[in-house]
């Protein structure tokens, strides 16, 4: 009963980029990216340098890009992005499923789940009573008798409710069934700070989950990695929970027509550099790339990296971004008591201590409950100008 | 709460939808806390196929002389079995507080003596492919489902034998193979994992299309879950989408030292059914025939995809709330009143004066089932406890879960991480 992992069961790759086709021929033959292109004999085995590196480029997610990238591929905003990822898994494997709020009929509140009621039918996109723990419970008793579901929190606060499910249950029960039940669930919802939502709706969760054992966390913040996170979290054994961001859904951006899955636990190489490494995720990597044109204008030169795996960290690219450039600034929307900055400036220190030149400054939200008022609510977050602040006092 | 008499042997009428209109059901005692006497209520029977009446008990059920082979209830293979699966949780339950008190294991132990009649009439009934789902109290539904008392006795001592490797403990006992799905430590948490399985059960009969697939879960619970928020929850969902579910309430009265009339606003737990537009049932869990009865048709109610049922077995634990509880705060009088409807007595009573089989055989089973337990605990014994090797398996089904290190490698690759050493 053991599970050890076994390198040859991982991610089989082919240097083929093809359509999707029925499961049976498609055993082995997706591409996974790597944040930088290098190779590693467990992933990209065979996979074409090349190839990697022209995806990289549509990667970086200023929309003010696009003009330098490939003609191939399609355009689209995020939430069409997670659409489309949910989509062609469901159609691949049809024990996928989707249970949650307003998910079927009405489309999802962020149209996430638009289109696929008609086509999959109402069982397999389940609208579900306003029950966060029972239907999250549902969707874990479920997952070890099975299926495949991904949960929706219509927003992720909600999800406070199912916190006995998704701590007790989606978290533990593989470890204490000894093994005997897998949980293939992905929990997924906007969360985050958005335009005037009020406390309620704009919280954090990920510094609630990150101490449950057992479950994977990631965040999107680009069409493009939103596509490929979603598919990887909907095959991955573990449960994952798949953070999204309020105000990141209507980001544009060209995809690749091919498919492609993305690494779980790996990060996002946004804009090498080699003054200071800034570790951010989700919306505060926009903010970091806005403050990074005003760094390189008044001449630094920071290496942006979207961390995207929350739980684990990816300590590899992290790491070699710190020996590097020997500094960090980690700029986050969590709370700055107990958030993911917290936990990653432990871990780089723990890890890295002598490759830092200077202590890590952490940049995160306002110990405060969200405010309504558009300027106190802008002061809650951090904002492109405490970036450029926080870089330049690093680099003294 | 009226104290008038029972009525009893009347057609009611079941709503299965409840859509404002009044519903009349028959006064009756409630349930014996302090000073109230209770009385037996004779089960309702469900019809399946009218929507709203529900035909009167049957008589075999509520009748408990003596009758000709043909009358009778249950076969004599059908009684011994019943039997022996009710004395091997006893036997087992009483070996297991032997163990506690020798220091074989630790922790939170609840015991199920005195409710064998719940778990054997409704599990004993069920198909290997069926699932269970039950609470901390789950040794006996464990072992009513097929678990074998060596794995369940190791799983207690902490061994690596035991059917969750030692992982689980005395309240997460898991059987991929036969179906049991836990084991839970807060109450309620387990019925949307129940709810769940029902819905793949569903789920696989109507969107993966194997039309043979028509499995039930049983999900096992108390009176005091009955008051929390996802037992309402789930009620609502598994009748909306009308789940193949069986929601088995095993109301012992007793929610560690709350008794259940001091904690409910209206302790009759089987009207919360209707409520929620599934049949809800009243039944005395001390019966194991009776409890049977009533199994059958909810149990086949939801194979033919009906919907769920409220069972509410009105049962009572003879030991304390766990191990630890020194049971001070029951009334020996009511204890009193239990211990002489003993499930078991009461069975044993029942295939004597049947004739369905003699003493000798009865004795035969009691010995066997002995041996049964004896051989557990030699087992349980002889096992070896988890290697330290065993930490750090199983927390993700997919280890890449534990991440990458500051190598470049996967966590999981590291030697230390088989070893159960790395620090992740």
């Amino acid at each position: 009963m053991a599970t050890l992992f076994h390198p040859t069961a991982a991610f089989s790759t082919s240097h083929k980029l093809h359509i999707p086709s029925p499961i049976s021929v498609r055993k082995g033959q997706i591409f996974v990216v790597r944040s930088d292109a290098r190779m590693n004999n467990l992933i990209s085995r065979g996979a074409h340098k090349s190839q990697t590196q022209r995806l990289l480029t549509n990667a970086v997610a200023t929309k003010a890009d696009n003009s330098s990238s490939s003609k191939t591929g399609h355009e689209l905003l995020l939430f069409e992005a997670l659409q489309e990822g949910l989509e062609e898994e469901m159609e691949r494997d049809p024990r996928v499923c989707v249970m949650g709020e307003d998910v079927g009929h009405y489309g999802g509140s962020y149209k996430v789940t638009k289109g696929l009621a008609p086509k999959f039918g109402d069982l397999r996109v389940l609208d579900t009573p306003i029950a966060e723990n029972a239907f999250t419970g549902m969707g874990i008793g479920a997952a070890m008798t099975g299926l495949r579901p991904v949960v929706e929190g219509m927003n992720m606060g909600f999800l406070l409710l199912a916190f006995n499910q998704i701590s007790n249950n989606c978290g533990m029960l593989h470890y204490t069934s000894g093994g005997q039940f897998k949980i293939p669930i992905v929990i997924r919802g906007p969360g985050g700070v958005g335009r005037q939502l009020g406390a309620e709706h704009s919280q954090r969760l990920e510094s609630y989950f990150q101490s449950i054992p057992g479950i994977q966390m990631v965040a999107c913040s680009t069409p493009y990695n939103a596509k490929g996170l979603m598919k990887a979290a909907i095959r991955s054994e573990n449960p994952v929970i798949l953070f999204e961001h309020v105000l990141l859904y209507n980001l544009k951006e060209r995809i690749p027509d091919e498919e492609y899955v993305l690494s779980l636990e790996e990060a996002e190489m946004v804009r090498p550099g080699e003054h200071v490494t800034i570790l951010t995720y989700s919306r505060m990597r926009y903010h970091v790339m806005q403050a990074a044109k005003t760094l390189v204008n008044k001449g630094y030169d920071p290496e942006v990296i979207d961390i995207r795996s929350l739980k684990p960290f990816d300590l590899y690219t992290i790491g070699n971004s710190v020996k590097k450039t020997h500094r960090v600034l980690i700029v986050e929307e969590c709370m700055r008591t107990g958030g993911i900055g917290a936990s990653l400036t432990a871990a780089i220190t723990e890890n890295f201590n002598d490759y830092l030149d200077a202590p890590i400054i952490c940049l995160s939200s306002q110990d405060v409950p969200t405010p309504y008022a558009g300027t106190l609510e802008e002061w809650t977050v951090v904002q492109p100008a405490q970036i450029v602040t926080a870089v330049e006092q690093l680099c003294q | 709460m009226s104290l008038s008499t029972p009525k009893l042997a009347q057609p009611l009428p079941l709503h299965h939808r409840s859509n404002g209109s009044s519903m009349s059901f028959h006064t009756f005692t409630p349930f014996l806390g302090s000073t109230h006497k209770l009385r037996l209520i004779a089960p309702i029977k469900l019809n399946a196929h009218s929507k709203s009446t529900a035909v009167s008990v049957s008589d075999a059920v509520k009748d408990k002389k003596p009758k000709s082979a043909a009358n009778l209830l249950i076969s004599k293979e059908e009684g011994l079995q019943l039997y022996e699966d009710m004395i091997l949780g006893r036997f087992f339950e009483d070996m297991c507080a032997q163990m506690y008190y020798r220091g074989k294991m630790f922790g939170f132990v609840h015991l199920y003596n005195g409710q064998e009649a719940v778990s054997t009439g409704f599990i004993k009934l069920l198909k290997k492919e069926d699932s269970v789902v039950s609470t901390y109290r789950d040794h006996v539904h464990s072992l009513s489902k097929g678990v074998p008392a060596r794995a369940v006795m190791s799983e207690l001592f902490g061994k690596a034998t035991g059917c969750s490797r030692g992982q689980g403990g005395s309240m997460h006992m898991f059987s991929k193979e036969h179906n049991v799905i836990g084991g839970f430590a807060f109450i309620a948490e387990g019925i949307p994992i129940a709810t769940g399985a029902a819905f793949s059960s569903k789920y696989r009969r109507e969107v993966l299309k194997e039309a043979d697939c028509d499995h039930v879960t049983l999900a096992f619970f108390g009176d005091g879950t009955c008051n929390n928020g996802q037992f309402y929850e789930c009620l609502n969902m598994a009748a909306l989408w009308k789940l193949p579910i069986v929601f088995v309430v095993e109301n012992n009265l007793w929610a560690i030292g709350m008794s259940h009339l001091r904690a409910t606003s209206d302790p009759q737990i089987w009207k919360k059914g209707p409520a929620f537009g599934m049949p809800g049932v009243h039944v005395d869990g001390m019966d194991v025939l009776k409890v049977r009865e009533v199994a059958k048709e909810a149990i086949e109610r939801a194979r033919r995809g009906e919907g769920p049922t409220l069972v509410e077995c009105e049962t009572y634990r003879f030991r304390g709330h766990s191990l630890a509880d020194p049971d001070e705060l029951r009334d020996p009088a009511e204890k009193a009143h239990y211990a002489g409807r003993d499930p078991i007595s009461a069975l044993k009573k029942y295939i004597i004066e049947n004739k369905l089989a003699s003493e000798q055989e009865l004795k035969a089973i009691e010995k066997k089932i002995d041996e049964v337990i004896e051989d557990a605990v030699e087992f349980a014994d002889e096992s070896p406890f988890p290697a330290r090797s065993q930490l750090l398996e199983n927390v993700f089904a997919d280890p890449k879960g534990f991440g990458i290190g500051p190598d470049g490698k996967y966590r999981c690759e590291d030697p230390k991480f088989t070893e159960g050493t790395a620090h992740v």
